[in-house]
């Protein structure tokens, strides 16, 4: 009787077709020096499809000018495609209003953006920040800047061996002075999916508010801003198959309201005189000069195309992937995973006894495998692990298991050049 | 795509393996530290310089194979050799790193180091393979360890006699 149903169950849901996903990325199909490229360096920055290539194309070649200027055609139409990309990112993240939608340049642009806004206006001599053991060194600087120049302090939640956030001790480090929460969804070092939900829900029983930066979510997992109800959530285009160049900060309304702008020029205000400028209204206020037009259609594209092929469908492939490599590297002799954290988005960080990460990298290189090596822009995260670097595999939903077998069969490679 | 095989060769993974010079000398006359903050490599050397040759040379740290196999093959290429000598090799050494020196062509004095020749291939490795030779000369010309002589140095001179 079980059987059958088994069958049936597998039967109605679909196996995820890699093979049609890898059609749509041109680059996939590269070879160097006659190897086939196998990219797994996700994390740093994914491929783009073709349906967000010839999006960029179009754009390019027939609906071009600047926005919100000129009464003529062609700006109004780009115009029209840059606001429709800010819908569409905004239903992305499912935010409740457009202009809760910035574009910034980046993951760290947007983050900034906060530090110097709204942290400069709210974070004063002995007031403190909260960050974490994993953060991108993004969401760490931009903190010690703004705490440097205001006489703050940050505050540090550490992690256990698995690379899972102490919340206990992430309970302990509120004070009355406590003014801002900095914490990342993902870590791009080690690939633990932090409990955010968890975290702003306790920073809000004190009033204060959390920047969650989504660089590494983005691209793996559905990101729900009023669910989590986070105050900031940063992330980039490029790591979610969009453009470089382009990102998003989403802020509450009430919140970006009161800040102050960030950067000043044009585009920004209601109106400029010698005895006063009147600042514009949201999100313009925030996004002074022309911004990258083309970057945002493109990440529009690219909102699409993931939501299309489904976050959760993209989020379950990556698991078997992971889970499968995973299982592979510790059949490995002399090679340790750095994060194990229960909850993981695909990121696989290890070392290999006995060889450095850079000589790994260079050799995987010579196997046509793309990986990062290196501290990740995590030092603090590589200090906890008691290693200098790391080597890091990090898929993409356009991975396969084939892949996976290729990147063990070149760990063994390596392992024999150093034997 | 350069043939990385060919550059992790015997003489580098056997130098890496076994690093010679390894440690740091107790009463150095001269001393530097090098980072490259990119990739994590540390190296820490050590000198006895007297009367202008390299009597002792040290180094240790935590680095890749590339590294550790050039700082390896340093101290054993300088050692026992003057300073302008080491100053020459590193000049060179850097030239050819860099691809701007053929290290077939005479009138060189690089000798075994040509086998770091392949590292010009591979920009992001060049680094690692310069790096020893990087703090080989802060060493020799840092203003603080200029004095040859170990009784100098402020780190092993007694406590309140400085």
């Amino acid at each position: 009787m079980n059987a059958p149903h088994a069958v049936l169950k597998a039967g109605a849901a679909p196996a995820f077709d890699v093979e049609r996903i890898r059609a749509d990325f041109p680059i996939l199909g590269l070879r160097l020096d006659g190897k086939p490229l196998v990219y797994l360096d996700n994390a740093a920055s994914a491929q783009m499809p073709q349906p967000v290539i010839d999006r960029l194309v179009r754009y390019r070649s027939s609906q071009h000018a600047n926005i919100h200027r000129a009464v003529h055609t062609l700006s109004e139409t780009a115009t029209h495609e840059y606001e429709e990309a800010r819908r569409k990112l905004a239903r992305f993240i499912n935010a409740r209003e457009d202009h809760e939608v910035i574009f910034t340049s980046g993951t760290t642009d947007a983050i900034n953006l906060v530090a110097y806004s709204y942290g400069r206006q709210s974070i004063g001599k002995g007031d403190e920040i909260i960050v974490t053991t994993l953060e991108h060194h993004s969401n760490i600087v931009p903190w010690q800047m703004v705490a440097e120049e205001k006489g703050a302090r940050i505050r540090v939640v550490p992690v256990n061996d698995a690379g899972e956030l102490l919340l206990d001790e992430y309970e302990k480090l509120f004070t009355p002075r406590t003014r801002l929460v900095a914490v990342g969804h993902v870590s791009n070092a080690l690939g633990t999916v932090n409990p955010v939900k968890l975290m702003i829900a306790s920073a809000h029983l004190r009033g204060v508010p959390v920047l969650v930066d989504g660089a590494q979510a983005a691209p793996h997992l559905t990101v729900d801003v009023r669910d989590l109800d986070c105050d900031f959530y940063a992330f980039s285009g490029h790591k979610m198959c969009g453009p470089t160049g382009i990102g998003v900060l989403y802020g509450k309304t009430a919140l970006l309201e009161k800040m102050p702008p960030f950067k000043g020029g044009g585009d920004m205000i209601l109106s400029v005189s010698f005895e006063k400028t009147i600042y514009a209204g949201l999100p313009n206020k925030f996004e002074a000069g022309t911004p990258p037009i083309a970057g945002a259609i493109g990440l529009g594209a690219a909102a699409d195309y993931l939501s299309a092929i489904g976050l959760d469908a993209i989020g379950a492939w990556e698991h078997q992937l992971l889970d499968y490599a995973t299982a592979r590297v510790r059949e490995l002799p002399g090679v340790r995973i750095i994060g194990t954290a229960a909850r993981k988005a695909a990121v696989l960080s290890f070392v290999i006894d006995g060889v450095h990460p850079h000589d790994v990298g260079t050799l995987l290189n010579q196997q046509g495998i793309a990986v990062r090596t290196g501290h990740h822009c995590a030092q603090p995260v590589m200090e906890r692990f008691g290693v200098p670097a790391t080597t890091r595999a990090s898929f993409a939903f356009y991975n396969t298991l084939a892949e996976v077998d290729a990147l063990i069969a070149g760990i063994r490679e390596v392992q024999k050049v150093f034997l | 795509m350069a043939d990385a095989k060919a550059l992790y060769q015997e003489v580098i993974l056997d130098h890496n393996r076994k690093p010679r010079n390894y440690g740091a000398l107790e009463r150095p006359s001269h001393r530097a530290d090098g980072y490259n903050p990119l990739c994590g490599d540390r190296i820490h050397l050590t000198l006895q310089v007297s009367g202008g040759n390299i009597g002792a040379i040290a180094f240790e740290g935590e680095s890749c194979a590339i590294c550790k196999a050039s700082a390896s093959m340093m101290t054993a290429a300088v050692k026992g050799r003057t300073r302008d000598d080491a100053e020459m090799l590193f000049r060179e050494f850097r030239e050819m790193a860099t691809g701007q020196l053929d290290p077939g062509a005479p009138g060189h004095h690089l000798g075994r180091l040509t086998v770091f020749a392949g590292v010009r291939d591979l920009p992001t490795r060049v680094k690692c393979a310069i790096l020893p030779w990087h703090t080989l000369h802060a060493a020799l010309n840092a203003e603080a360890t200029a004095t040859t002589e170990a009784d100098a140095d402020p780190m092993h001179a007694p406590l309140g006699n400085a």
